[in-house]
């Protein structure tokens, strides 16, 4: 028998480790994406670059809820939610330097991370294009029967496309284990929130189909978990889905080509919100709370900067690809 | 006469439509606060106003056919795809709605509207981001379809499409917007289905559209210092296509490539060595050779993406085994 005292603390250590972990994924998510940004501006990655900097209680939230064994699925915006799926910050470098260890072995780069190891079903680049494949996911997990869930993630912009309903309308038809996660970062592009959706509190969008529904804050990566939790729950022992809209703020432009504000948002708006970086107002709390000391905060910072330029340094030395990948992966091999 | 891009040569072609015709506006994702997503539309929304430049939510199947259902009873949209890679979701209703409601209504209901944006691969942006699609579109009868390789062609074939009363599909490129041409200030128009002789040569035809307009006039160019004179057909117009324009250029040079940005299988490379095959199959000294896209969707990595996309090198590689040089 453990005395009371002992495992009071012995609960308290458990939340310090659980909120450092929080915390960990957090901070390595933006130390991952600001060398992204610089590794961009040295074009060493091309294309569209999408940066999650700003939004991270929302994939750390979201996915320290979930098992090994569940399913993820996201939007072209997907950096941050493949590394705290667990991806390795190598392999996820490596896709967006285009080189042979990449996580898609350079076929894909930023927008397109798919791990099958870690159930992450990939960044999708076409918008509201893979909703209805997180149903078709949840199809899947009830027709086989069993526990899991389908966390899809994906911005404010996607409830206002067709996929978005028919997909919502089908999971709440056919019960099945869907977590529907809205990022609300207020805008799609140069687009606001206000000027595309007719109602501006979108989780009732969710009351057309009946589901379960819920908004919270994406700054407040507790306020995240609680949200999630419960929608998981329901997921696993109802088999009902649930659509969550938890509202963040992007710090950076939409991609790596747009201004940080501009014709769209003022520069006023954008120091508002970043008031509230998750990563900051987690901290706060943890050093208000006695689980976090600016020394050891400091030792943490250094360990994720290290391993994020061993993740460079792996995406830089990994071989370009051979031109005969070029043909391979068009079609599977079905000789047996 | 004045130099300008092909961003503001349709930029013009747009706004002089919308200023002559108050029934045209532009509708689209970005057109308007954000002065378009890649700033075709700069200046529209404090010009023109909102009723005239529309921001659209992302629902391209739904604006597509908000435009479709105006030009029914007498509007006249230009509806900007943000790209035509997204312009799959409006699929049905260019196909379904769009290309055939003439026809399914006796001749009643004509639909007068342009579907525009960039077409085809820029740089990196992988598989989903980078697809041509003007076999596909071209497929479909009812439909017209363009893609002009220069800002002089952009500009008078976009205002022959505002002005068609049927609908267009005008196929433009990210790559294209920044190249600049000379175009006239004053009114001009350029037929549709009109190809156009880029340049005269007597050794072979290069026959193209589109953003490989550029990379056909580099070959005739760097050709041309071995002496070899190319005979570039822009084609300019997809549907209807301009046959005679490459059965005489080939009925000259006796050899023909034919160069397109998308895939071979079913591409519209096919089509034209079809026109050629039935009308010149006398005069040809070489089987017809095609440059296109390789046979897989677009990867990322730098070297595979240039491995994948056609390109001056093998282009001139083309023409010179057609003309048996290597
Ligand atoms: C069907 C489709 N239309 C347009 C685009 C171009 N586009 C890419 S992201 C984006 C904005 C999406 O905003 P939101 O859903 O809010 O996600 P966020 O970027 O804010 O994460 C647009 C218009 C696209 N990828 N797919
Ligand atoms: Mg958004």
């Amino acid at each position: 028998m453990l005395s009371m005292a002992k495992k009071k603390l012995e609960a308290d250590t458990k939340d310090a480790a659980r909120d450092t972990a929080l915390l960990h994924s957090m901070l390595l998510q933006r130390r991952f994406e600001e060398r992204t940004a610089e590794a961009y501006a040295l074009g060493k990655i091309g294309g569209f670059c999408h940066l999650y900097i700003g939004q991270e209680a929302v994939s750390t939230g979201t996915l320290s809820m979930l098992r090994p064994d569940d399913y993820v699925i996201t939007t072209y915006r997907d950096h941050g939610q493949a590394i705290a799926r667990g991806m390795t910050p190598r392999a996820v470098m490596a896709e967006l330097f285009g080189r042979q260890d990449g996580c898609v072995r350079g076929k894909g780069g930023s927008m397109h991370m798919f791990d099958a190891n870690t159930n992450f079903l990939g960044g999708h680049g076409i918008v509201g294009g893979h909703v209805p494949l997180a149903t078709g996911v949840g199809f899947a997990i009830k027709y086989r029967g069993g526990d899991q869930c389908i966390v899809c993630f994906m911005g404010e912009s996607v409830v206002n496309t067709g996929a978005f309903h028919e997909a919502l309308n089908m999971a709440a038809l056919w019960k099945l284990p869907c977590v529907f996660i809205i990022e609300n970062n207020r805008y799609g592009m140069g687009t606001s929130l206000e000027r595309a959706s007719a109602i501006h509190d979108i989780y009732e969008r969710g009351a057309a189909y009946n589901m379960a529904r819920q908004q919270c804050d994406g700054q407040d990566v507790f306020a995240v978990r609680a949200a999630v939790g419960e929608a998981v729950e329901r997921a696993r022992k109802e088999q009902h889905p649930t659509l969550l809209e938890i509202r963040t703020y992007r710090f950076m432009g939409h991609s790596m080509s747009d201004a940080v504000s501009g014709t769209y948002r003022t520069k006023a708006e954008l120091e508002e919100y970043m008031k509230r970086d998750p990563i900051t107002l987690l901290r706060q709390r943890m050093e208000a709370n006695g689980t976090l000391t600016e020394e050891h905060l400091r030792a943490m910072d250094a360990e994720i900067k290290a391993v994020v330029q061993d993740a460079w340094d792996f995406a830089d030395a990994s071989p370009e690809l051979p031109l005969e990948a070029l043909y391979e992966d068009v079609y599977a091999d079905t000789t047996t | 006469m004045p130099v300008i891009t092909y961003r503001d040569a349709l930029g013009a072609a747009i706004r002089e439509e919308m200023q002559r015709d108050d029934r045209v506006f532009l509708m689209g994702e970005e057109v308007a606060v954000y002065q378009g997503a890649y700033k075709v539309s700069k200046g529209f929304l404090q010009e023109f106003g909102e009723m005239r430049v529309v921001d659209t939510p992302i629902t391209e199947l739904g604006f597509a056919g908000v435009g479709v259902g105006a030009a029914m009873v007498g509007l006249r949209p230009v509806i900007e795809f943000m790209t035509w890679n997204f312009a799959l979701l409006a699929i049905d209703q260019v196909v379904n709605a769009a290309a055939k409601m003439l026809y399914m209504s006796g001749g009643q209901f004509k639909i007068p509207i342009v579907f525009r944006g960039p077409n085809g691969a820029a740089l990196q942006l992988s598989a989903q981001h980078s697809q041509a699609w003007e076999s596909w579109l071209a497929h479909i009868p009812g439909l017209k379809v363009i893609a002009p390789g220069t800002p002089y062609d952009a500009k008078g074939l976009l205002k022959s499409a505002i002005r068609d009363d049927n609908p267009v599909c005008f196929l433009e490129g990210e790559m294209l917007y920044n190249t600049k041409g000379e175009v006239p200030d004053e009114d001009y128009t350029i037929p549709i289905g009109k190809a156009d002789l880029k340049r005269e040569g007597d050794h072979c035809s290069i026959i193209t559209h589109g953003k490989m307009v550029l990379v056909a006039m580099q070959a005739a160019d760097q050709l041309a210092k071995e002496g070899i004179r190319l005979d570039v057909v822009d084609l300019r117009t997809i549907r209807p296509m301009d046959v005679e324009a490459i059965t005489a250029s080939v009925h000259k040079t006796n050899r023909a490539v034919v160069l397109e940005e998308g895939w071979e299988v079913c591409g519209v490379g096919a089509q034209v060595v079809d026109y050629i095959q039935r009308d010149c199959f006398d005069s040809l000294d070489a089987p017809v050779l095609r440059v296109h896209q390789a046979d897989v969707p677009m990867p990322y990595a730098k070297g595979l993406e240039r491995a994948a996309k056609p390109d001056l090198p093998k282009t001139i590689a083309a023409v010179r085994k057609v003309m048996y040089l290597d």
